[in-house]
């Protein structure tokens, strides 16, 4: 029908004028400048806590073989970090992490994306979802114990119980907060039934999906840590374990070197994966302050 | 004449040759329409016993002050919502532009207009030439590859505009899709959509409360009452086109609009 309009108008020369004055210029910083300018203040609050600790400990408030210098841990991880014991116990961890967490997705988006769709539902057990995210993990372990003794199982359980309901009630409230009037532009122009789930729900609802799944990361990996220390399984020296080990041989360097280990997997795992993923989404879609 | 009730399916292609308004197969038949909304313990009478009959190719500017139903009336032609009273026929799925652009956010411009297509389901390679001709159509093709969150007010209704011309729909009903424009850019759009109506042959419903603008495009003006919304007066507009805005004939006309709708308007004060 429209397919022999010429894009010559009379107004062609005010159409473009008017693009020009008023179309915001495209942003492109450099990513190294982007980069170093998200990085710097980390690596300061970093000298800053170990300018702290250094403080602590020249007070003599605690014996050196308690609490070691940063000087000391930081040498004692760098020769953990030649070593496999470190190197397995990590991996041991992330398999665990990853699993776990992959599952809580499974479950957080299909129980998510039920009770978004049907309002008996979120009646039923909306409220009990965000209860369950304020449960401490911790509180889960005997019953998990019981259940599945001391295996891998009963950590798994409770990473997924960690996670899934931050994801769950990320896709909801994701769902509850599309613009009305993105559903009825999706309506009008064709999109119906699963269709409208595909191209309109679920990417108008993804922001929030993936800041749900920032939080649940963040749940599950809490709650690994904890179910390592309590949940000891022979042959499988995860990083909970060894902090446990540690305590026990009163190695204050080695403990401490194993706890920043853990700090700094979080972190990564945090400001790489999700925070990169988020971050491409808001710069997309036009949601981050100029 | 093919006619399909509202709330029914697809229908078939359009026939080709556009004709003069008037003359025409009808496209858009509204019999004895009552909208009652539940408000409260009681109920609103959006619109009360509307008949409108619109021929293909006809540019119809609906008209009036705030809470006449305009934008009920379309979503009863839109086939949004049901009449309670009544019957409106159409022929095939109108397509829709909103006060708001409603661009998709996380779709660059040609994958908005892209997406009806997509919908359609037709092959890849005929919804690139189409994209790439309906964005040439309203001036955006250099902006193909932006974002919404990049353009102007005005560049993101034009994206809107070439998105709901994507539906290839035989009727095109808009609200107020210039409602939140500046003037220079409102006068510029005036331009192109008349253009661009009389290259495609559709029928526009087109929902205002500027009088200015429903006598510079429409056809014909038709004039709501409020609360509830009946039909008050048609204007037929035998003014030549292309129309500018400044035309002293669009103004006089307007200016008999205005009185009419000011003696609407006060009705409701006394």
């Amino acid at each position: 029908m429209a397919g022999d309009v010429t894009p010559f108008s009379p107004r062609s020369a005010e159409v473009a004028g008017l693009d020009a004055l008023e179309a915001r210029a495209a942003n492109r910083e450099s990513v190294v400048r982007r980069g170093w300018a998200a990085t710097w203040p980390k690596l300061l609050a970093i000298l800053i806590v170990l300018a702290v600790w250094q403080l602590v400990v020249w007070t003599r408030w605690r014996p050196e073989f308690v609490l070691p210098s940063p000087v000391d841990v930081l040498a004692r991880l760098w020769s953990d970090l030649q070593t496999a014991a470190l190197w397995n116990a990590i991996a041991i961890t992330i398999r665990r992490g990853i699993v776990g967490f992959a599952l809580a997705i499974v479950i957080g988006v299909v129980v998510g994306a039920l009770v978004a769709r049907f309002a008996i539902l979120r009646a039923a057990i909306g409220s009990l979802i965000t209860g369950l995210q304020t449960m401490p993990s911790i509180a889960w372990f005997p019953l998990a114990i019981l259940l599945f003794k001391l295996s891998e199982q009963a950590i798994t359980f409770v990473v997924i119980l960690g996670a899934a309901p931050s994801i769950a009630n990320g896709l909801i409230h994701g769902v509850d907060h599309i613009p009305p009037v993105l559903r009825r532009a999706g309506r009008v122009l064709g999109a119906r039934g699963l269709d409208e789930y595909r191209y309109v729900v679920l990417p108008a609802a993804m922001p929030s999906f993936v800041a749900g799944l920032k939080n649940g990361w963040a749940f599950a990996w809490r709650s690994l840590m904890a179910g390592e220390i309590i949940v000891v399984i022979a042959f499988q020296a995860s990083l909970g374990q060894l902090l446990q080990v540690n305590r026990e041989l009163s190695d204050a360097k080695g403990l401490l070197a194993v706890m920043i280990t853990i700090l700094a997997i979080g972190i990564l795992i945090d400001s790489l994966v999700f925070g990169t993923i988020e971050r491409r989404l808001r710069e997309k879609r036009g949601l981050v302050a100029a | 004449m093919r006619l399909v009730p509202a709330l029914a399916g697809p229908f078939g292609v359009p026939e080709a040759e556009p004709s003069r308004a008037g003359a025409g197969r009808i496209t858009v038949q509204i019999d004895g329409v009552t909208k009652v909304f539940p408000a409260g313990s009681g109920s609103v009478t959006a619109l009360d016993d509307i008949s409108l009959t619109v021929r293909q190719g006809e540019f119809v500017s609906i008209l009036g002050a705030s809470g006449c139903g305009k934008s009920t009336l379309l979503n009863l032609v839109a086939g949004l919502e049901a009449p309670t009273r009544g019957s409106v026929h159409r022929a095939g799925e109108p397509s829709f532009m909103f006060q708001d652009a409603a661009l998709f956010p996380w779709l660059s411009v040609e994958q908005n207009v892209e997406l009806p297509l997509k919908l359609r389901k037709v092959p890849r390679g005929a919804r690139r030439d189409r994209v790439a001709q309906l964005l040439d159509m309203v001036q955006l093709g250099a902006f193909a590859k932006r974002q919404p969150h990049e353009l102007s007010g005005g560049m993101r209704q034009r994206a809107a505009l070439a998105r709901a011309l994507a539906r290839d729909a035989e009727v095109l009903l808009m609200d107020e899709p210039f409602g939140a424009l500046d003037a220079m850019t409102r006068d510029v759009l005036h331009d192109e959509l008349e253009r661009i109506w009389q290259s495609t042959g559709q029928t526009i419903l087109f929902v205002t409360h500027n009088v200015r603008e429903a006598a510079r495009l429409g056809d014909r003006i038709v004039l709501l009452t409020s609360r509830p919304g009946r039909v008050a007066e048609a204007f037929p507009v035998d003014i030549p086109r292309p129309r500018r805005i400044e035309d002293p004939d669009v103004a006089a006309l307007a200016g008999l609009v205005t009185n009419r709708l000011r003696q609407e308007v006060a009705r409701h004060g006394r």
